[in-house]
């Protein structure tokens, strides 16, 4: 691009030169000849800046989340890979609450209360030991039992879905007691903020 | 009577449209010439009557009609041993009689010296590029005489359709018994090894599958990704019902397999779990918590007429209609830990029939028994016992070899398909309803929660 501005600018002034030159000389017949290109009607401007070079996206740094509240800035899945929710747990064939897990979800009430918007799931699980036809009721049990106690302390039923799993999804694989009591259990899943 | 009438029926688009190989092929009116002779194959005096199938008969040369005849004798050997009612001569000893090349040529004294009394034989005829012209023959071996004889035709896709049809018309011909050779059976299944990731963690998926009763054409139904769980075959076997977690919340859902529809009927009132069909296919009773807690309902078919059929705090599930529709057997924990009751179908005349320590997934026989099949907690697992409700006996079928749970009986109320855990992770088996008769059904992946065709 620069160049040919160039090769423009001195074409012009040779056409100029030789048209000046031939003011003076003996009179010739007229001569066709071809007309220099019409000058580029802004030739002294710099030439156009080349197109920005990407430059290395800055991480966005968000503001400090308002420090009273880290939760807030977490996305759901983030929120539920590292719950705030605790899990409730009981006994066989049991949807009784202990001392435990009424302290369990004494917390998740708070949590709750706090994050006023946020709604749960509530999922009841069973141990591999009863069938799993009549585990299916038994986690129903579970979860409500659980949200039965929330909705006592004051957190709307609305808020609380409940979804029983039966034995289908034990959280541990094992097939002892430490296995067991870990997968009768009522799981919170956050489910909107 | 030199040759007996052929009675021939077709047997529909056999695997061409998976519509219709499970449907029983009907009978063609029997023609009007003369009234048959059923003649019925006796064995020694007090002994069953000794069968042998060899290899059905092809015209060298087409070898997927050679392979088609080798298999149909085969799997109908093994149709004709799973009932019992004959004693079936092992095949491996059939190698010193030649083979015949038509039914003309039957060495029948060979036959007789392997004491065989009944002998089927059968021939595989091309019709057209994917068909087949399949006739069966029992022959009485000491008279020489064929004493039933069917021709059937159909696609060359599933050979081992028409051995499991010939099977039925034996058993019916000669013992007037429903054979469940072309019943089939559906249960759930996680091995297709998906996983799904969940807000909590990857979990595994189980969906529908069906299969022959025999273990063989294993086929998936549902594709959802999701829990799919406690299918149930429709009475006429062309849909199956079950739990699905489609929604993520568990409902009924009724797969109409051959046509390859959806239907909701509970359509998300609460968590709708385990249906089960009335006899004649109209309704269907199953658990919801719509109301509260696990409590039993029917509904019609399409989801109307709702009726609470339960009312109490404990929980009531898993149940099963009685053959004659008229009341319903299910699981409860109304006394403390879960047993099995017997209530009308209008909800009156409670009755439990179990006090043991953990019983679940009742299944009603088909008549001519009056028993019902449940799991029981006999140690670390479960076992499969059966509840005489005339005597008010019971038995048990399994003998604690891992956990055996949620049986269902074959059309013929003969058998019982069950979970068991016994080869380490979960399949599914069927048995005789006398205990023995063990097999295995599947191999792959985790199998449970089987139910049989009616």
């Amino acid at each position: 691009m620069r160049i040919r501005t160039a090769s423009v600018a001195v074409l012009t002034g040779l056409v100029v030169a030789s048209l000046a030159l031939g003011a003076c000389a003996p009179k010739k017949p007229p001569v066709a000849r071809p007309l220099p290109p019409p000058p580029p009607t802004t030739p002294d401007l710099p030439p156009p800046p080349p197109p920005p070079a990407p430059v290395a996206e800055k991480p966005v740094i968000t503001a400090p989340p308002v420090a009273e509240d880290p939760m807030a800035s977490r996305s759901i899945d983030d929120l539920n890979r590292d719950s705030p929710m605790r899990i409730v747990y009981y006994d066989y064939d049991s949807a009784d609450l202990s001392a435990e897990a009424r302290a369990a979800l004494d917390a998740n009430a708070a949590t709750l209360k706090k994050y006023s918007a946020w709604t749960v799931t509530v999922e009841g699980h069973c141990d591999e030991r009863g069938t799993a036809e009549y585990n299916l009721a038994l986690g129903e049990r579970r979860a409500a039992a659980a949200q039965a106690y929330l909705v006592a302390l004051g957190i709307p039923a609305s808020r609380i879905k409940t979804v029983s799993y039966g034995k289908e999804f034990p959280f541990d694989p094992g097939h002892d007691e430490a296995a067991w009591a870990k997968n009768r259990r009522a799981h919170f899943v956050i489910t909107g903020k | 009577m030199p040759t007996k009438r052929l009675l021939s029926f077709a047997l529909m688009a056999l695997g061409a449209g998976a519509a219709s190989w499970a449907r029983p092929a009907t009978p063609s009116p029997q023609s009007q010439q003369q009234s048959e002779v059923i003649l019925s194959i006796s064995g020694e005096p007090g002994a069953r009557p000794r069968y042998a199938v060899p290899d059905f008969i092809a015209r060298a040369g087409d070898a997927e009609a050679q392979a088609a005849a080798a298999l149909m004798g085969a799997v109908l050997w093994d149709d004709l041993a799973f009932e019992r009612e004959f004693y079936m001569v092992p095949r491996d000893t059939y190698k010193t009689i030649p083979a015949a090349r038509s039914f003309a040529d039957i060495p029948f004294d060979r036959w007789r010296e392997l004491g065989v009394d009944g002998l089927v034989s059968g021939s595989v005829e091309r019709t057209g590029p994917a068909s087949f012209r399949v006739e069966v023959r029992l022959f009485d071996v000491r008279s020489r005489r064929s004493v039933m004889a069917k021709e059937y035709t159909g696609a060359t896709s599933n050979p081992r359709l028409y051995a499991h049809t010939a099977s039925d018309d034996i058993h019916f011909q000669q013992r007037a018994l429903r054979g469940a050779a072309r019943s089939k059976l559906t249960f759930s299944s996680d091995r297709d090894g998906e996983r799904v990731a969940n807000a909590i963690a990857e979990r595994d998926v189980k969906e529908i599958y069906i299969a022959d009763y025999d273990g063989a054409n294993q086929k998936r139904v549902t594709v959802t990704r999701k829990l799919n769980l406690f299918p149930r075959w429709a009475p006429d076997a062309r849909a199956i019902a079950y739990t699905s977690y489609r929604s993520d919340f568990p409902d009924v859902y009724i797969s109409l397999i051959y046509q390859g529809t959806l239907e909701n009927p509970t359509s998300g009132r609460g968590q709708n779990w385990l249906p089960a069909w009335s006899p004649d296919g109209t309704r269907l009773c199953f658990t919801s918590t719509r109301d509260g807690n696990a409590e039993l309902y029917l509904m019609n078919r399409d989801g109307s007429n709702v009726v609470r059929l339960t009312n109490n705090p404990a929980i009531d599930t898993s149940p099963t209609w009685s053959p004659g529709g008229t009341q319903i057997a299910f699981t409860s924990d109304r006394s403390g830990s879960p047993q099995i009751y017997i209530i009308d179908a209008d909800g009156l005349n409670l009755n439990k029939i179990t006090s043991e320590s953990w019983c679940d997934r009742p299944t009603w026989s088909p008549a001519p028994f009056n028993e019902i099949a449940y799991a029981s907690k006999t140690g670390p697992g479960y076992d499969i016992r059966i509840y005489d409700l005339a005597t008010q006996e019971r038995r048990q079928l399994t003998s604690g070899q891992g956990s055996n749970e949620s049986p269902a009986y074959a059309p013929n109320g003969r058998h019982v398909a069950f979970m068991s855990t016994r080869t380490g992770r979960k399949q599914i088996f069927i048995m005789g309803r006398d205990g023995l008769g063990l097999k295995q059904v599947t191999t792959v992946g985790n199998n449970y929660m089987p139910d049989w065709s009616k």
